[in-house]
């Protein structure tokens, strides 16, 4: 159907998009690239030449790289774990007739909503806060000592308020695929009298394998990069720096460009094999 | 896959539903509650839920003090024009690639969504200096352009499945009646496509309202929108429960309430149409 002049048409229309983001994508690449090569202090001195792969071999022996990496894998697989598991079972409990499930719907979906600033302030604040916060006041109805949880438990409390956030998306791209699920399927294993964990483990489980992987490649991306959410709470002490938060701090707060570049390649490699998996997945959707 | 079930089994499954909602959403119900309380009354031990005396006194001063009006405005500005100029330039595109597909539509697609998982923090620099040497550090029309490339793929996938969705025949038969391009795209394409690209424009209204990584960085006091603006209550002086909880409030209100008018789009939008 299409004519040639409709395709050059197409072509155009295209192009302003194309174009912007080709723009966005390359030329903050190519500078980080640059930059990651050269010894650059801008406080310091400025650009001082070449430095061959100084930033890259100092950026991985640094002290705080590993504990970085190990920071960052926690966070992303905590999170992950708590926002699956809790997704999926939401998700069946809501599929199921109940008394208003569109407001049960809503109270779920809420802080997707909630900007990362707020919700990691609410959480700091008025629930993790060791002597006015709802959780200093619970424990001490037990009897048991507060716990300032974000110098304490650091890890467990950011993978809480992130797992917060995320909860929802989780929950209703789940729900999503579970409604799409063939009733009668499940019907007539039911009537052949399988229990509950056989159906679900063999014909729920199955049909969500691609719900779930979405949910975990798309999450990935995200919490790879959260930031709002460390930069409020702890501002990467007390065990919580990720690696997007140490290139932040190399290039911003320390100023070293040319190492923060290097971390910055770095991380970018790590978000483009996992992107790959993602895209492989959603370009056989497209056909 | 919704059967029918025992009212008993109905019953209990309800009850463990609004407490699992009712959990999930309290942090939010609490900082509405409390943003209504005195400061004394926010911290009070042990917490009161419902039996304080409610007062729009955090409100008044929140409002007097913090110009929050410009970072409101500065939120709105930001979010809404990054938005419509997103959408501006992706309509087209999403048509096109909708319509007139060839083999390469697919890969294009999928770059563009690849361009959104370039991790914000390895380009922050560039970014920096570039708004820097352009003088847009801390400029609202330096934080539109960001926000609305950032969110460019998303509009041209989320326009393209809705696109996808409109029948052909329906213009090729306008163009066999003589329809130009242009009148095809007028009064045909676009009545059809307003309900998509209206949840398109809501969906990233909200994901640009929300944008807390280059807001922070880029911004410093002219062009600061909310998420700033809240952000400038980590480093609290004395009693501020109560006022965090109203400018919490009156920062993530709009936003629930459009968000929860685009559920339905949340999925589609955010899966990139992986999941129907």
């Amino acid at each position: 159907m299409a004519t040639k002049a409709s395709r050059s048409a197409a072509r155009i229309m295209m192009a302003p998009a194309v174009i912007l983001l080709l723009g966005w994508m390359l030329v903050p690449l190519i500078m980080t690239l640059w930059f990651s090569f050269r010894v650059y202090l801008p406080l310091r001195g400025g650009d001082q030449g070449w430095a061959g792969f100084d930033n890259y071999t100092r950026f991985v022996t640094s002290s705080a790289f590993w504990p970085s990496v190990q920071t960052t894998l926690i966070i992303v697989l905590g999170v992950l774990a708590i926002t699956v598991i809790f997704g999926i079972l939401i998700a069946l409990l809501l599929d199921q007739p109940i008394w208003g499930q569109g407001v049960v719907r809503i109270l779920v979906i809420a802080p997707f909503f909630v900007m990362p600033t707020v919700s990691a302030l609410v959480w700091k604040n008025m629930f993790m806060d060791p002597v006015n916060g709802l959780f200093a006041h619970l424990w001490r109805f037990f009897g048991a000592e507060p716990v300032s949880w974000l110098s304490d438990a650091s890890m467990g409390s950011i993978i809480m308020i992130v797992s917060w956030q995320w909860l929802p998306f989780a929950t209703l791209i789940l729900l999503t695929a579970v409604q799409s699920l063939d009733s009668e399927q499940l019907e007539a294993a039911e009537m052949d009298g399988a229990p509950f964990l056989k159906r679900f483990w063999f014909i729920v489980l199955p049909h969500l394998s691609r719900a779930i992987t979405i949910v975990i490649l798309i999450q990935t991306i995200f919490l790879l990069a959260i930031f709002a959410e460390i930069f409020v709470t702890t501002g990467g002490a007390f065990g919580t720096r990720t690696l997007s938060y140490l290139i932040f701090q190399r290039v911003l707060e320390s100023q070293n460009v040319g190492l923060g570049s290097a971390g910055g390649v770095y991380a970018i490699i790590l978000a483009n094999i996992i992107a790959i998996f993602l895209m492989r997945i959603v370009g056989k959707n497209l056909d | 896959m919704a059967r029918s079930v025992t009212p008993r089994r109905k019953l209990l499954n309800t009850t463990v539903a609004w407490a699992i909602g009712l959990l999930i959403f309290f942090p939010i119900l609490w900082t509405i509650l409390t943003s209504f309380k005195s400061e004394a009354q926010a911290i009070a031990a042990p917490p009161i839920f419902l039996g304080f005396d409610w007062t729009l006194e955090n409100y008044r001063v929140v409002l007097e003090r913090s110009d929050y009006a410009r970072f409101l405005w500065n939120s709105i500005i930001i979010a809404g024009l990054s938005t419509v100029l997103g959408c501006i330039i992706a309509v087209p595109a999403a048509w096109s690639m909708a319509f007139v597909p060839s083999r390469r539509t697919k890969d294009i697609l999928l770059w563009m969504l690849s361009t959104k998982m370039l991790p914000a923090v390895g380009v922050l620099y560039p970014i920096y200096l570039i708004f820097i040497e352009l003088g847009l550090l801390d400029s609202r029309a330096g934080l539109v352009v960001v926000l609305m490339l950032i969110n460019l793929p998303i509009i041209v996938w989320m326009l393209y499945t809705y696109f996808k969705e409109i029948p052909g025949e329906i213009l090729e038969a306008a163009r066999m009646d003589g329809a130009t391009l242009r009148q095809e795209l007028l009064y045909v394409l676009t009545p059809m496509a307003i309900p998509g690209i209206a949840s398109t424009l809501l969906l990233n209204f909200i994901l640009a309202w929300n944008e807390a990584f280059w807001t922070l960085n880029l911004t410093a006091v002219n062009a600061a929108p909310l998420t700033a603006f809240i952000a400038s209550y980590s480093s609290p002086e004395g009693l501020f429960f109560a006022k965090l909880s109203a400018a919490s409030t009156m920062a993530i209100a709009p936003i629930l309430i459009l968000g929860w008018f685009s559920q339905k789009q949340l999925v589609r939008g955010l899966t990139f149409g992986a999941v129907k």
